[in-house]
């Protein structure tokens, strides 16, 4: 359908080109139908009106937000569950400052990302005009790359590039800053112009006798370990990874945004590692002897505490960016590419190990300290996650938010599929969850997509509850409302003698009432008892509904393992003077 | 400051050479860079190369030896730069240029001729109270002239900042 679509548009642009010349606004939105974008993600002001109105005569479909940092993760989102780029198209000033959050967790968790911002007109850039912010010095430091347009000729060009290093090498977020004269004025250059970047390359060509060599570092591991990151889902490598772990015989762990890389039902599989990783996965970070990561870049959520990360253990990376190399962890060998071009290779060299002792040694954690909650306490997050598991049989994609709810989703919603897992890993940024969750749906139309937030971060961009109704994108929220800021909660709790200070969240509205406001179902879950059966017919309802759970307050999230200590430290429940 | 810890914040010295696209705001992108990483630009010489469509910035910088790396690759990621690398004085040449501004006192003359004989520069400019002194050479160098030439009343003075070229076939 994409093909017939494309044949069409060229001929209307054809058509359109020989009438009359282009405004830039106009050449704006054919070069994006040219790069097969199908939503923008927007929010109005004077001067990205011209963009807007060449938006009236395209097939790209103008999704409206309530805010822009709503538009900005609703685009992330997409590009998430799609792996296509998402755009965001907004105005100037407060329209352009306020996708800054969003752009910023794009960057921390290689998102590609497209940024149109309205501009001032440049005769009066640096002039403090009227709604003028300088987005292109703002963002410089969270964008892959980023445009100021001087001239309508250089739009064709500039959005090709964009698109180009956004979707490319390591995937990242582009903005592209149109001061309003570039888009009313005529724009005469062909719209398929030549790219201009001397200077950007991608490192896509495999290395065969690199990588036999790497190869041989596996020789001789009696407890090998591979550690799958974000970049394995990013490059759709999952058949190869698998491929690799049982050709090795090696466990797996995974890391937050790693969830779907490798399947955590899988034998082999033992989950998510660090900070509130499962305890096997940890436990066998600590007594492998040769850890290779794929994608990942050893965050210090991983890490903890670099000096004591797998002391004596063999530390292999392979990642598409050079820089990450030897970036915290310095690795014994290395190579730089893509995963999946490169695992494809590397299955061909490695040795079949015998691991079966150290299978048997994670097994034993496995069984030993497996993840679990209790059903005494009365409601638990816990127990709503693994019920959403249970119903949905692992198959719903999933968008959380960030706090205590995150942790027990990426803990007890095993994720067995690629771009099914959608958490800001990074930035942690709340707020995130339910427009992420919008942007999936849109990218995802048959897919059962879910939002399991806080009732904080929630709140922060619930305003998107209008986008929800009025397109009719049937999102579930699972809202897990303990009344605070949990995870910051936890924290005082646990390191600071209790003493809860900014974490009460006193004054929540009536979530259920919030929903019907905006003409979406609510339901209400308050105990175990007759949670399932009313999960069970949230999710058959045809339209967007939001599930509000009010579960027990003061749950908290382990294993936990302390912010910068190593994964020795970590405890399994609440140490004893807390219990 | 005692000749040791002189010694060490030398060694954390470093002249990173870099060719760039030349558009608006690599500057600032690679500035970021460096700032970023806890780094102190000391001299920065941004100039045309052969190549209109390319600049050359030379970026001398203090900072932790073990961020360098980081830096280096840091660098090269960014769009507009097309390499990045650092020099030593063994693989290339690096060179200085100073202008400095002395009182023109006559009794002084004899041995400040002496002087720039010897550091192989020259008078570019004077009248009966200034004497403007060009030197190029490399950083110790005018150093050195710097320390020695400070007694004869040194009224200003503005260096270049470093450039690099390296040594052989290979590219800068
Ligand atoms: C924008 C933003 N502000 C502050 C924080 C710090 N923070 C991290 S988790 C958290 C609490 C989240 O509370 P809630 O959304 O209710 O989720 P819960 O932890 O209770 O599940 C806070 C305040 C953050 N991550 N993002
Ligand atoms: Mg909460």
């Amino acid at each position: 359908m994409g093909v017939i679509m494309n044949a069409k548009q060229k001929q209307r642009s054809k058509v359109l080109t020989k009438k009359q010349p282009l405004k830039g606004g106009q050449a704006v939105v054919k070069c994006l139908e040219k790069q097969g974008v199908e939503y923008i993600f927007g929010y109005i002001g004077g001067v990205a009106i011209p963009i807007f109105d060449a938006l009236l005569e395209s097939k790209i479909k103008l999704i409206m937000s309530r805010h822009e940092q709503g538009a900005t993760h609703m685009a992330d989102g997409y590009a998430r569950a799609t792996g296509k780029p998402g755009v965001v198209l907004v105005t100037s000033g407060p329209g352009a400052a306020n996708t800054v959050t969003g752009i910023t967790t794009a960057y921390m968790d290689s998102v590609p990302v497209i940024v149109l911002t309205g501009q001032a007109n440049t005769s009066v850039l640096g002039k403090d005009a009227f709604q003028e912010a300088d987005i292109f010095g703002i963002t410089m430091p969270i964008v892959k790359h980023n445009y100021l347009v001087k001239r309508s000729e250089d739009i064709p060009r500039i959005i090709k590039e964009a698109f180009h290093v956004s979707s490319t090498g390591r995937p990242g977020p582009v903005l592209i800053d149109l001061p309003v004269n570039t888009t009313a004025g005529v724009c005469e250059a062909p719209l398929d112009p030549d790219v201009d970047l001397p200077g950007y390359t991608v490192s896509d060509k495999v290395n065969k006798s690199q990588i036999k060599e790497f190869a041989r570092h596996f020789k001789g591991s009696q407890k090998p370990l591979l550690l799958v990151g974000h970049g394995v889902v990013i490059s759709k490598a999952q058949k190869e990874i698998k491929a690799l772990a049982e050709k090795l015989n090696a466990p797996v762990v995974n890391t937050l945004l790693g969830k779907g890389g490798f399947p955590e039902t899988h034998p082999l599989s033992l989950a998510m590692l660090g900070m509130h990783g499962t305890a096997y996965a940890n436990k066998a970070l600590i007594n492998c002897d040769l850890i290779c990561s794929i994608g990942s870049r050893w965050d210090d959520r991983i890490n903890g505490n670099n000096e004591e990360f797998c002391i004596g253990a063999k530390k292999l990376h392979i990642d598409i960016d050079p820089a990450e190399i030897g970036k915290i962890v310095k690795p014994d060998a290395s190579l730089v590419g893509d995963a999946k071009a490169v695992v494809a290779e590397l299955i061909k060299y490695v040795p079949k190990l015998d691991t079966e002792n150290w299978l048997k040694e994670v097994n034993f954690y496995k069984k030993e300290y497996p993840l679990s909650y209790s059903l005494e306490k009365g409601l638990t997050p816990q127990f709503l996650i693994d019920e959403l598991y249970k119903i949905t049989k692992g198959k719903a994609i999933i968008a959380t938010d960030v706090g205590q709810h995150q942790m027990w989703s990426a803990q007890f919603y095993k994720c067995d599929y690629p771009d099914h897992w959608l958490s800001s890993g990074g930035l942690g940024t709340m707020g995130y969850g339910f427009p992420a969750a919008i942007g999936a749906q849109f990218g995802k139309k048959r897919n059962l997509v879910v939002a399991i937030v806080g009732d904080g971060g929630f709140q922060m961009t619930m305003s998107e509850l209008a986008t929800v109704s009025i397109n009719k994108i049937p999102v579930k929220i699972l809202l897990l409302d303990n009344n605070y800021l949990g995870m910051v909660r936890q924290w005082q709790d646990l390191f600071f003698d209790k003493r809860y200070s900014g974490v009460d969240l006193k004054g929540n509205p009536d979530f259920v009432k919030v929903a019907e406001a905006y003409g979406i179902k609510g339901i209400q879950i308050n105990s175990i008892k007759d949670a399932s059966k009313k999960l069970k017919k949230a999710l058959e309802h045809k339209g967007p509904v939001l599930i509000h759970a009010e579960t027990i307050k003061e749950e908290n999230v382990f294993p936990m393992v302390p912010a910068g200590k190593s994964v020795h430290h970590m405890f399994l429940e609440a140490p004893r003077s807390q219990a | 400051m005692n000749a040791n810890t002189e010694q060490k914040i030398k060694k954390n010295i470093h002249t990173v050479s870099l060719l760039v696209a030349n558009k608006p705001g690599v500057l600032v992108r690679i500035a970021l860079v460096f700032a970023r990483r806890g780094y102190n630009i000391d001299a920065l010489v941004v100039s045309p190369t052969f190549d209109p469509r390319f600049s050359r910035m030379t970026i001398t910088a203090q900072g932790d030896g073990s961020t360098l790396d980081q830096i280096i690759k840091q660098t090269a990621k960014l769009v507009d730069v097309l390499h990045s690398g650092e020099h030593n004085e063994d693989d290339a040449i690096h060179r200085e240029l100073a202008l400095v501004k002395i009182k023109n006192i006559p009794a002084n003359r004899r041995f400040i001729t002496q002087l720039l004989k010897r550091y192989k520069a020259t008078v570019v400019n004077e009248d009966d109270k200034i004497l403007i002194i060009e030197q190029s050479g490399t950083t110790k160098d005018l150093d050195e002239l710097e320390k020695n030439i400070k007694k004869y009343g040194v009224i200003e003075m503005v260096r270049s900042g470093k450039l690099v070229m390296t040594k052989g076939r290979e590219e800068t």
